[in-house]
């Protein structure tokens, strides 16, 4: 059996004797026998050779794909070296929320310099140490922008459909409308007044680029978010960032977004990071943690956990949302990927990922997959398939290749930086010989 | 110690992807009109400015850190190395199942093995955090009172000595909060309980042993007075590294749970997160959960969504490297570690309970669970000194301070949860630092006002911090 307990059995021994006590099983006599349990089932407990053994072969049951063009919300973006050093040191790793600064001066200033690096992104004012995914966040800015008199938010059909759960789920129980504005690719400014007409409306929601890669027209939709009187929330992939104009820029009163592609491996859904940030008039209102800059006693530059009153372990029930534990090594591995990187290195990433994403639109189109995205796209785009969808996708999958994800229309592509124009050209020849 | 940003010399760079090879795309109105100013450093930047920051950091593995309620067990390093494995990190969360059995196996096998300690029927590893999984708790009693038709239970009840997010937690779900008072024991109330509940309870929500490190002896009485009310309990499973293997909140009479992997699992806190809250329930609850779960069998797992799930409350399937971790800790310890670690964690706390109860003034009794709280509003009194400066003090023992200031109805609490995984000369060590701040507070309570001495910074200044919020560095203020 495996233990981490230091304590020897005749040092646990002492302990017992100095606590008076007779057994182990003294230490449990306030529970109640019937609520006692004599043994669990489950298997003995096995050494670190097995334990490692047993996992590893848990893991060899996954199938690795040489080449991967599916995104869909999770990316597969090149992991500079340095960021998995920096981010798997055990001081990192093994601290908790920094609750006392003065030994926690690490940890708060990486956040720090995290929130500058999502406010540069997204030219917004303020930023969060983080919240869970892009869809909690999403789902977070829904409430966050809730109003005594008005209330509701309008989701653009374009958003990642697992957002659009998310966000129901959290709305439903509060007792907020949602409802769905377009039906295209794209969301034009007008579908989003009609759907927002007769509705006192708080809030409505974009992705761009979306679900679909499209990059929608968010100055549009803020102009008619704010004529209806409603503030909107913006979910960009904060890659895309690098080349794209940003959501303060375009309108956006709220900023959110999957932070994945910042440095987080796959890792089939998690940990990934929630980023999600605003301007300085909501900035009491945003939801988690946040660090902001003070002095010490004598001057010097410190860094704290602050506006505490909005969180629940000052105000309880009456607090702008129940988190506590966030994704903060998460926003450290998103802070490393965008200092290693720097403001070129993204510009290239997003340059990358899309010039290589349009190339495979263009060579992928010669063979009769139509692009189906009406304007413009960054690094995903949907097509047509001239042949039964599964068996082009497990064809791919012999040749160690993750085709695209099967959509409604067809099927949803995605390209990034590692897909280059070598893994794109074995792409094509092997989508040929099923032809 | 300098930010990112003025470390930043324009024009360094590390060489990371090769340059494009294939037409680059024009983006037009849609581009950036300037680009986010991120610092430009060489790699040797980049790692020495991080291993600074780790300098001023503290994780278990510095030292002791006996952060009440939060369960700071020591992280082993093998569940590191195998949440690592590329067999993990590089799989597709929507790569088809087929692909990915491996990852299906493991959330079948934690799921199944969590249950079991719980005394639970399902469970979902779907919530990022504990705070996620009460919410998902609690979106599962909403779903099964609404698909009842019992549409007037709209209150949860929570006792005064709960954690903050409870309160939170169940607002978020859209119910009121009802609180009921501790009795002088430091448990529930039940005369207080049995007049709170009534037709519009919707259920309790109830941390066993609470925030004080007791066990509620009247466990079953508790839960049999919400029931019958028609209610459903929650047990919070913050402290379940107190009676993992010894009793089950199935057992208890609870109907849902949440765990926290980062506590009870091992699986380290980073910071603050990434940790993992999954939500195990019995049968009737079962068909509620969030979507999707697995079902099957080893080689042939499939993602199912239960017929009523309430929806989603995260993408993709959770925090999964996280779960991976806690997967090998508890193959580990097996049948027989479970309940070993938990013993040792009420060990350990009582015998830390019972060397510092000379000195310290302990408002409930000399027995407790994995975690107790003294009060130090005597030595307050006396000296002047307060929790915090006794806190604030021990941070120049290389120790992190216990939990302060909580639970709320202790004043001067300090929350101490040492674990099973430190040795009895750490715990003595302990004793002998509590001893000596408290000689220190006799001889000049007011000098320990400006404690720590020996840090990196010393107090800062935190109404300023959120009178005058800095929250980003000022790139044109320099």
């Amino acid at each position: 059996m495996g233990s981490y307990i230091p304590a020897t059995q005749d040092e646990r021994a002492d302990l017992l004797k100095a606590c008076g006590l007779d057994s182990v099983d003294d230490l449990f006599a306030i529970v109640p026998p019937e609520a006692r349990v004599s043994e669990l089932n489950l298997e003995p407990g096995l050494s670190e050779l097995e334990v490692s053994e047993k996992v590893r072969a848990i893991a060899d049951k996954n199938v690795l794909f040489k080449s991967i063009f599916r995104g869909a919300g999770a990316y597969n973006h090149y992991i500079p070296s340095i960021v998995k050093t920096i981010t798997t040191k055990e001081e990192f790793v093994t601290a908790y929320t920094p609750y006392q600064a003065e030994i926690s001066q690490g940890v708060l200033q990486s956040i720090f310099e995290y929130q500058t690096q999502i406010c540069e992104l997204t030219g917004m004012d303020v930023s969060n140490a983080s919240v869970y995914d892009g869809a909690t966040a999403a789902a977070e800015a829904v409430i966050m922008l809730e109003e005594r008199k008005k209330s509701g938010v309008v989701v653009c059909a374009g958003v990642h459909p697992q957002v659009k759960e998310v966000v129901e789920t959290y709305a439903a129980s509060r007792g907020i409308e949602v409802s769905y504005a377009g039906s295209g690719f794209t969301t034009s400014p007008e579908e989003l007044a009609t759907a927002l007409e007769g509705k006192a409306a708080a809030s409505v929601l974009v992705q761009s680029p979306n679900f679909f890669g499209s990059i929608e027209d968010v100055a549009g939709l803020a102009e008619a978010t704010h004529t209806a009187g409603a503030k909107l929330i913006m979910s960009a992939n904060p890659i895309s960032l690098g080349a794209l104009k940003t959501p303060a820029d375009l309108g956006a009163d709220v900023a959110v977004g999957e932070g994945q592609p910042l440095g987080m491996p796959l890792a089939f859904g998690g940990p990934y990071l929630g980023y999600m940030a605003t301007t300085t008039k909501n900035m009491r209102k945003l939801p988690g943690r946040i660090v902001g800059q003070t002095t010490d006693d004598e001057g010097r530059r410190a860094f704290v956990l602050t506006l505490q009153a909005r969180e629940q372990h000052i105000r309880r029930e009456k607090a702008s949302s129940n988190i506590c534990s966030n994704q903060a090594l998460c926003a450290m591995t998103a802070s490393v990927y965008l200092a290693a990187v720097g403001p070129d290195g993204l510009a290239q990433v997003a340059q990358n990922s899309a010039a290589h994403a349009h190339y495979l639109a263009e060579e992928l189109a010669k063979l009769g997959f139509e692009t189906k995205n009406d304007g413009a796209f960054f690094n995903e785009f949907v097509t047509s398939c001239p042949v039964d969808v599964e068996v082009l996708l497990s064809s791919l999958a012999e040749s160690g290749i993750l085709g695209g994800l099967p959509v409604e229309d067809g099927i949803l592509w995605c390209c990034t930086e590692v897909n280059t124009k070598a893994q794109i050209d074995s792409l094509l020849s092997a989508i040929k010989e099923v032809l | 110690m300098q930010l990112l940003f003025e470390r930043s010399k324009p024009g360094r760079k590390l060489s990371l992807i090769p340059a494009c090879d294939v037409p680059a795309v024009d983006f037009g109105d849609a581009a950036r009109d300037a680009a986010p100013r991120l610092p430009q450093l060489a790699e040797v930047d980049l790692g020495r400015h991080y291993t600074e920051l780790c300098k001023q950091t503290h994780g278990v593995n510095d030292g002791f850190y006996p952060l009440g309620s939060c369960t700071m067990k020591y992280n082993p390093r093998v569940n590191e190395e195998l949440s690592a494995l590329p067999g993990f990190t590089g799989v597709h969360p929507l790569q088809p199942t087929a692909t990915a059995q491996g990852c299906l196996e493991v959330i079948a096998k934690t799921s199944e093995m969590l249950n079991e300690i719980c005394g639970m029927d399902a469970m979902t590893l779907q919530p990022a955090a504990g705070a996620h999984g009460e919410f998902t708790g609690l979106q599962l009693i909403r779903a099964y009172h609404l698909d009842r038709g019992d549409t007037a239970r709209n209150k949860i009840i929570v006792p005064d000595s709960a954690h903050g997010t409870n309160p939170a937690s169940a607002v978020m779900v859209g119910f009121e909060v009802v609180a009921v008072p501790s009795n002088e024991q430091g448990g529930v109330d039940l005369e207080a309980l049995k007049e709170a509940v009534g037709e519009d309870t919707a259920g309790l929500m109830l941390t066993n042993p609470n925030t004080l490190g007791l066990f509620d002896p009247n466990i079953l009485e508790i839960t049999k007075i919400i029931h019958e009310a028609g209610g459903l309990c929650y047990y919070d499973g913050a402290n379940l590294n107190a009676v993992m293997g010894h009793a089950r909140p199935g057992d208890m009479g609870f109907d849902c749970v949440h765990v926290n992997l980062h506590k009870t699992f091992s699986t380290p806190h980073g910071g603050g997160g990434p940790g993992s809250g999954p939500v195990g329930c019995k049968e009737f609850l079962a068909p509620y959960l969030p979507g999707p779960l697995v079902a099957g069998n080893e080689g042939s797992y499939e993602f199912f969504t239960p017929e009523k799930s309430m929806g989603r409350v995260r993408s993709f399937y959770g925090n999964f490297l996280v779960v991976v971790r806690a997967l090998a800790y508890i193959l580990t310890l097996g049948k027989e570690g479970i309940p070993e670690a938990s013993a040792n964690a009420v060990l350990n706390a009582n015998y830390l309970l019972k060397r510092l109860c000379d000195l310290y003034s302990v408002p409930f009794g000399e027995q407790c669970m994995h975690e107790f709280v003294i009060d130090v509003e005597p030595l307050k009194h006396d000296t002047g000194a307060s929790a915090m400066d006794v806190a604030k003090r021990m941070l120049d023992f290389g120790v992190h301070p216990p939990t302060m200031y909580f639970p709320l109805i202790v004043h001067e609490a300090l929350m101490i949860e040492p674990t099973e995984t430190e040795a009895p000369e750490t715990l003595d060590e302990f004793v002998d630092i509590m001893r000596s701040i408290y000689d220190e507070a006799q001889a000049d309570g007011e000098k320990l006002h400006h404690a720590p001495f020996t840090r990196f910074i010393g107090r800062p200044d935190e109404v300023n911090a959120a009178r005058k919020p800095i929250l980003r560095y000022d790139f044109d203020g320099e």
